[in-house]
């Protein structure tokens, strides 16, 4: 493919075909990588739509607005969006879209199967969300659907929510075969592995994470299919199973999962901090072997999700001191991040404002994952909002504002245009304000005993919950201000140059902005 | 695009990890039993156990059963006894009752669980009505027997050891079968 005959690039533009067409067959990293952030944004919309619904109800103690079974589904469906909708396109889209940039290469390694890992997503959730309108209601089991509870006890959609994980874990599988092969194959001569952008690196472990642990989630809900329909008895006592055995499973992929859900947002804010200190990034072989410390951490840790259960004394010892282990390589890369903004030319743009407010909040996130950690302390914390304070510290100001960062960061580099500034700072503090408000007095009711995934709750606990409703309504409504922006950005703006920010580095800002439909087609000179 | 013999080849190697970690996942599945066995966790105890021990008179441990039934089970079941004082090494007996109320024959699998969970590994069935199914039919009522020696070298520190047993109605799994057909 490499001999193209040069017509010089002005003569014949190589653009995307006219049309709808263009975006069902399309083979184009970065029309792929738009798909799949488009799709990620819907689902985050619809994923919070089921949070306003969970929040409104918990608004005030009793039950207002919901019955309880239309309250779990709501549960589950917010995790699984969010989780698998929302949170892992989102970071595909980032990974196509500027993976090829970032190492040199004219695209992904497998163009076709890129465009089919990402159409099996709509068909995956449009099949799961149909699940809600199905005789019985949707999966209602938590996103973690622990067997019996979604075998024995299951309604009767939780088969077509079987196949929904199917369908999205092969694009997931597929997804990730597609960034390996592209980053271990493709880089521009030059460009050796310890040249790559941080967030190559991030993605590339990330994949591995995918591809060894999407497979184990596609056996649990097989061998549930199966204990479902096929007479088996994986997790059923009667027959010699052991509804024990599903939690394992389910947590050793549970856990990778996880990081695969941060690793990407580390390797984004591990750009913007030294663009915006205009430093750069402090320790970057330290960061490349810290990541892959976690990653290796994150397969021996699972259990840390399953204290109570009944686990002996020397296994919950073990998975312990390892969870607690895992702060150690992530600590080195809070260090790093700060040590590279200090005595930096900073400045606060919308990215840099998002990726600090990571840098903080992601660990404060990790204090309570690592209170989470102590086996005996857990027997408290366990199944309260404690935990649910705690994952989405370090999801949403972890994950999500990974993605905020990113999506203003290299906006001008998509559209052409510069976002309007203003207005993305005041989106910044409308979510930082929300989701503190939000999630902090989470910690509070947890620790004083308030249960997870209930509709209704005692009455001491009204206060708190009143404040975290208000903030989650907060939050949710400035996301449509998010969508207005993104919107407006694209229409039109100031026109971007080729590099925007003045302290960037990287070959994605030596191409022009908005950047070509092809690019690099012959490789770039790496120094 | 340059998509020649090395991407192939690094391709094939990446769907052979995805399929290993798919069979590894069932592979989860005996591995579990197998872990808990040998390290004698979850209160799971093993199949029907051959052997004698001598009597350790000098001890006694009180072995207590429960007996309870899972979700949507109707029978009448409960030990005779509540608990047993017995030596270690001694083989003692416990019957339970079972009967079924409704008027169709079913089908019912006991499986057992011991605590504490540690102490699984030094309980020792010879003979237990939760190693078959067991069929009873409509107001049929037996007493069945569970035969067991409490292991010599069983902690010191475990005196006392709690034996439960949980019933399951598995009559759709297996179908009724008549009395003196099995």
């Amino acid at each position: 493919m490499s001999a193209v005959i040069d017509h010089g690039h002005g003569d014949h533009p190589h653009g995307p075909a006219p049309g709808l067409m263009r975006w069902v067959l399309t083979t184009n990293h970065k029309d792929i990588g738009t798909l799949y952030l488009w799709f990620s944004f819907c689902a985050f919309l619809l994923g919070g739509s089921f949070a306003m619904v969970i929040r409104a109800e918990l608004f005030q103690p009793g039950l207002q607005i919901v019955e309880p079974t239309f309250f779990n589904q709501m549960t589950t469906m917010h995790g699984l969006i969010m989780v698998f909708g929302a949170v892992m396109p989102a970071f595909v889209g980032l990974a196509n879209w500027m993976i090829p940039l970032m190492i040199g290469a004219p695209d992904m390694a497998l163009p076709r199967m890129n465009n089919f890992s990402f159409w099996l997503l709509p068909a995956a959730f449009g099949l799961l969300v149909s699940t809600l309108f199905m005789e019985g209601g949707g999966p209602n089991f938590g996103w973690t659907f622990y067997a019996p509870l979604s075998t024995t006890y299951a309604p009767q959609s939780v088969t077509f929510f079987i196949f929904a994980i199917h369908l999205m874990g092969i694009s997931s599988i597929m997804g990730a075969i597609n960034v390996i092969a592209t980053v271990l194959n493709l880089r521009a001569p030059g460009m050796t592995l310890m040249k790559m952008p941080l967030f190559v690196w991030t993605w590339l472990i990330t994949a591995f994470l995918l591809i060894a642990v999407m497979p184990v989630l596609a056996g649990v809900v097989t061998m549930m299919l199966m204990d479902i329909h096929f007479g088996t008895s994986f997790f059923s006592a009667a027959g010699g199973g052991d509804p024990v055995l599903f939690q394992h499973v389910f947590w050793f992929f549970g856990h990778p999962e996880v990081y695969i859900m941060i690793l990407p947002a580390f390797g984004a804010v591990s750009a913007i901090i030294p663009t915006f200190s205009r430093k750069p990034l402090f320790g970057y072989t330290s960061m490349v072997y810290a990541t892959g410390a976690i990653a290796f951490l994150s397969f021996i840790v699972w259990a840390h999700h399953m204290f109570v259960v009944g686990i002996p004394v020397a296994g919950e010892l073990f998975f312990m001191y390892a969870t607690m282990l895992i702060a150690v390589p992530t600590g080195v890369k809070v260090f790093n991040w700060v040590s590279t903004m200090w005595r930096g030319s900073l400045t606060f743009e919308a990215p840099m404002l998002f990726a600090v407010a990571f840098v903080i909040l992601f660990t404060i996130g990790g204090f309570s994952g690592l209170m989470l950690a102590i086996a005996p302390a857990d027997f408290q914390y366990h199944d309260t909002y404690f935990v649910v304070a705690h994952f989405h510290y370090v999801l949403v100001p972890g994950a999500i504002f990974g993605i905020f960062a990113s999506a203003y960061y290299w906006l001008p580099k998509w559209t052409g245009h510069m976002y309007d500034e203003r207005l993305a700072r005041l989106h910044f503090w409308l979510s930082f304000v929300g989701m503190n408000l939000a999630f902090f007095p989470m910690h509070f009711v947890g620790l004083a005993g308030m249960p997870r995934r209930i509709p209704d709750y005692n009455l001491m606990f009204a206060d708190f919950n009143r404040v975290s409703s208000l903030g989650a309504f907060l939050f949710g409504a400035t996301q449509l201000l998010f969508l207005y922006i993104v919107i407006k950005c694209i229409r039109g703006g100031e026109p971007a140059p080729a590099k925007p920010w003045d302290g960037a580095h990287g070959l994605e800002w030596s191409v022009p902005s908005p950047a070509p439909y092809h690019t690099f087609s012959t490789p770039p000179e790496v120094e | 695009m340059s998509d020649g013999l090395p991407t192939a080849r690094l391709i094939r190697r990446l769907l052979v990890v995805v399929v290993a970690m798919f069979a590894f996942g069932f592979a989860l599945v005996p591995l579990y039993d197998v872990m808990c066995q040998a390290f004698g966790i979850n209160g799971k105890t093993a199949g029907a156990w051959q052997g004698a021990q001598a009597v350790d008179a000098s001890r006694q441990v009180r072995v207590q059963f429960l007996a309870s039934n899972a979700a949507g089970m109707s029978w009448e079941f409960r030990p005779v006894q509540d608990e047993l004082e017995v030596h270690p090494g001694a083989s003692s007996q416990m019957l339970f009752v079972a009967y079924n109320p409704s008027g169709v024959p079913m089908t019912a699998q006991a499986i057992p669980s011991i605590a504490p969970a540690r102490a699984a590994a030094w309980f020792h069935k010879t003979e237990c009505f939760c190693f078959t199914q067991q069929v009873l039919q409509p107001g049929e009522r037996i007493e069945m027997p569970v035969r067991f020696i409490v292991d010599r070298d069983l902690p010191a520190d475990v005196h006392h050891l709690t034996l439960g047993y949980t019933l399951f109605d598995v009559t759709e799994r297996q179908g009724p079968v008549a009395r003196g057909a099995q």
